[in-house]
């Protein structure tokens, strides 16, 4: 113990360029044996590296649960003739950059407005969360009620006032975007405690500071706040981004990708596949859905994060 | 929410339907099956208010027969759902002892010969119909007992409308038309009833037709197996042809992208609608929700170009039960014991009485009660004189499984009906190649 931390400090003491070499192995000096790690380890390498590695392969052959039989990328090439493939593709793209950047707007000036002094504040952040607890499912199908073109709550609100309301989750053109309204408004929530978390966090000395300057709310909202909260934006963008990809049962209770294939996503095209017994073409979809959605994210992680650290 | 999630939603799937299984196969998972020498089985039917009725009373009736064997029911969901349901536990030998499911295509898909108890030896087999038997049979058995009646993919109809309107009986697709544009006309009701809120509703124009295809082409069934019948060809694109037709017309309900099923059923019960293209099992619905219409909806086949050759598309019991390799020892002495009840004239005498019957009976013996609905009573004439055909799916084992999406994306002018028949092509190839057949 004593020359372990005799060296630690020899090796940092001297040098303000601190030698990369201990700093790096320091972290793989764990306080916990080895073993304290196995438990948890073999629950990843069952649970998760073996399903994943064995889906792989899958993805690689026909499969009916019953029997397997290679037939190498018979599946992707298949998979990328689906006639709603391409639908779905684009359709995927747009729910996801939809919701993504509507949390984000929506998120961060809630965020504002409930960490100002207002009164009510702990109700208000408590009903913006609220949904965000309750199950998707459930959410789903109370919409799909409220959403009814005939009777449903919302358009007979409207007809109230004079309007005719549209055929929210039955016209092809407006089902993907009501969905994606539902999912905002479930989720804006989230990204609301994100950026409140993250505002609460910039010291205080920071707006005074600048009201001494002179500065009006606007500016300390431009150059105080917003530049201060990117790592919240950050996190809000890749937890939405990533989510909105991949969603996929709030539209599979709402719409079930429908009318026609109108509001399918990748997640929902996978998933009637997969109801269809066509497991080894559902499992390649979803290598697809993990390449595709691996390809977004990482890229933009990484681009976001290094700008981060530029600052 | 780590980039890993996709796989994980997968997984998720799969362990939600492994975990669902195991809750609810538990009751029956933990016991024996034999303790207080008391045999319990468990039967999984679909959550469809008539089945639940139907397998109640049958396994009430046999437990009262043989005291010595207890049957519970249990539910799954209708539709692809419950599809996913009834494969993954014949998947992982979670089934419950009996259940019961589709016979013909969907059947097959559950790959009989490896995961079903073949029956094929039993005596009571020679008392069914014929057609049934091949509709639950495969090279190397036959699985399945009838749970239930044949029944017609037909259109059902307004009596009274058609009685003040002074309307006939269309007989071919043009006077069908000619129908629904005078009562359009009328203006008190909508004459076709489509209800797009339960997707599978949407395929009856294109599978209920198919007694006219057989008409023009006596071996269809079989080139379509055989990779050379297609759908974007006539005669079987006509199906999906009137489909655009009737929207293009005008002739849906207002409400035809979010009604469902039941909505479809009371509105042909009430005057609402005139004419809804379904099963003729829409019979044990009407009974349940409007059972003071039981003479007023009539049923008569989907019309074709001939007059001559007009005849109902007849589908073998689609509630069939059958019993899975994973049922052993007791209980599948117990299980193959109800089977064979449910082949006895009793066993349909209940079936009649619980739900109202959708058609004729499959096993020789039973017969129909007297005051049937007129919903039924119309399809006897067609019997009768043999004007029948077997639906597509009796006589082949493919059948794609978006085919509503596709008669969906047809019939609310999404998709024109050539390109819809294309696309349904296409996902008959996939069925086709999953099932390993030849020549795809």
């Amino acid at each position: 113990m004593t020359t372990a931390t005799a060296a630690g400090r020899t090796t940092t003491s001297p040098g303000a360029i601190a030698p990369p070499g201990p700093a790096r192995r320091r972290p793989m000096r764990s306080p916990y044996p080895t073993w304290f790690f196995i438990p948890a380890g073999v629950f990843y390498v069952v649970l998760f590296l073996v399903p994943t590695i064995a889906s792989f392969y899958f993805s690689l052959t026909r499969w009916t649960l019953f029997d397997v039989e290679f037939i190498g990328f018979d599946n992707f090439v298949r998979f990328f003739q689906e006639p709603q493939l391409v639908q779905g593709f684009i359709n995927t793209f747009i729910y996801a950059f939809l919701t993504s950047g509507l949390k984000v707007v929506l998120g961060l000036l809630l965020g504002v407005f409930l960490s100002s002094q207002i009164i009510g504040r702990g109700f208000l952040r408590a009903t913006v969360f609220f949904p965000v607890l309750v199950s998707t499912i459930g959410v789903g199908i109370l919409f799909q009620v409220l959403m009814d073109p005939f009777g449903g709550p919302i358009n007979e609100a409207l007809a109230a006032v004079g309007i005719t309301g549209p055929g929210w989750l039955t016209d092809p053109s407006l089902a993907l975007i009501s969905v994606a309204l539902v999912d905002v408004w479930k989720g804006v929530g989230l990204a609301t405690l994100i950026f409140i978390a993250g505002m609460v966090a910039i010291p205080q000395e920071y707006f005074e500071a600048a009201k001494v300057d002179g500065a009006g709310a606007w500016n300390s909202f431009r150059h105080i706040t917003l530049p201060l909260l990117r790592p919240a934006t950050v996190t809000v963008v890749l937890l939405s981004l990533i989510g909105g990809l991949r969603s996929f049962d709030l539209i599979w209770t709402m719409t079930g990708g429908g009318p026609g294939f109108t509001s399918d996503v990748l997640a929902s095209v996978v998933y009637k596949q997969y109801q269809a017994g066509f497991f080894g073409l559902s499992t390649a979809g979803n290598v697809v859905l993990f390449v595709v959605v691996a390809a977004i994210i990482y890229p933009l992680s990484w681009w976001l994060n290094r700008k981060e650290d530029e600052r | 929410m780590v980039p890993r999630t996709p796989r994980r939603s997968l997984v998720a799937i799969g362990a939600g339907g492994i975990a669902l299984s195991l809750a609810l196969a538990g009751c029956s998972a933990g016991d024996s099956g034999s303790e207080d020498g008391k045999t319990n089985l468990t039967f999984l039917v679909d959550n469809g208010e008539a089945t639940v009725a139907t397998a109640e009373a049958l396994a009430e009736a046999f437990t009262a027969e043989n005291p010595d064997i207890s049957i519970e029911v249990e539910t799954r969901p209708q539709g692809a759902d419950g599809d996913n349901v009834v494969k993954t536990r014949l998947a992982t030998g979670e089934m419950d002892d009996i259940f019961q499911y589709n016979s013909g295509s969907l059947m097959q898909a559950l790959s009989p010969d490896e995961t079903l108890v073949n029956l094929g030896d039993e005596a009571y087999v020679d008392k069914f119909d014929e057609n049934f038997v091949e509709s639950v049979s495969t090279d190397n058995g036959m699985y399945g007992v009838p749970m239930g009646q044949s029944m017609a993919g037909a259109v059902l109809y307004n009596k009274d409308i058609y009685a003040e309107l002074g309307l006939e009986i269309p007989t071919t697709w043009d006077e069908f038309i000619a129908n629904s544009e005078a009562i359009k006309a009328a203006g008190t009701a909508a004459p076709i009833v489509q209800t797009y809120g339960d997707t599978w509703t949407s395929q009856l124009f294109v599978l209920g037709d198919f007694n006219n295809v057989l008409a023009e082409n006596p071996d269809w069934a079989e080139e379509y197996t055989n990779n050379e019948a297609k759908y974007v060809d006539e005669p079987a694109l006509a199906g999906f042809e009137h489909l655009q037709e009737a929207f293009e017309k005008g002739l849906f309900n207002e409400d035809f992208a979010s009604a469902t099923y039941p909505d479809g059923v009371s509105m042909v019960a009430t005057g609402a609608g005139a004419q809804y293209p379904m099963l003729t099992f829409a019979a044990g619905q009407l009974m349940t929700t409007n059972p003071e219409a039981a003479d007023v909806v009539g049923t008569f086949p989907l019309p074709g170009p001939d007059a001559a050759t007009n005849g109902l598309t007849v589908w073998m019991p689609t509630t069939t039960v059958f019993i899975p390799k994973s049922t052993e020892g007791d209980k599948l002495d117990a299980a193959k014991k109800f089977a064979e009840f449910l082949t006895t004239p009793e066993s349909c005498d209940i079936q009649s009485e619980t739900t109202a019957p959708q058609g004729p009976f499959v096993i020789d013996g039973c017969d129909l009660p007297e005051d049937v609905p007129a919903m039924v009573s119309d399809m006897q004439a067609y019997f009768d004189e043999g004007k029948t055909n077997l639906a597509l799916e009796f006589l082949s084992p493919i059948k794609g499984p978006a085919l509503e999406q596709i008669t969906v994306a047809v019939g609310s002018g999404i998709t024109s009906a050539a390109d819809g028949a294309a696309q349904y092509d296409e996902d008959v190839k996939k069925q086709a190649q999953q099932l390993g057949l030849e020549g795809w």
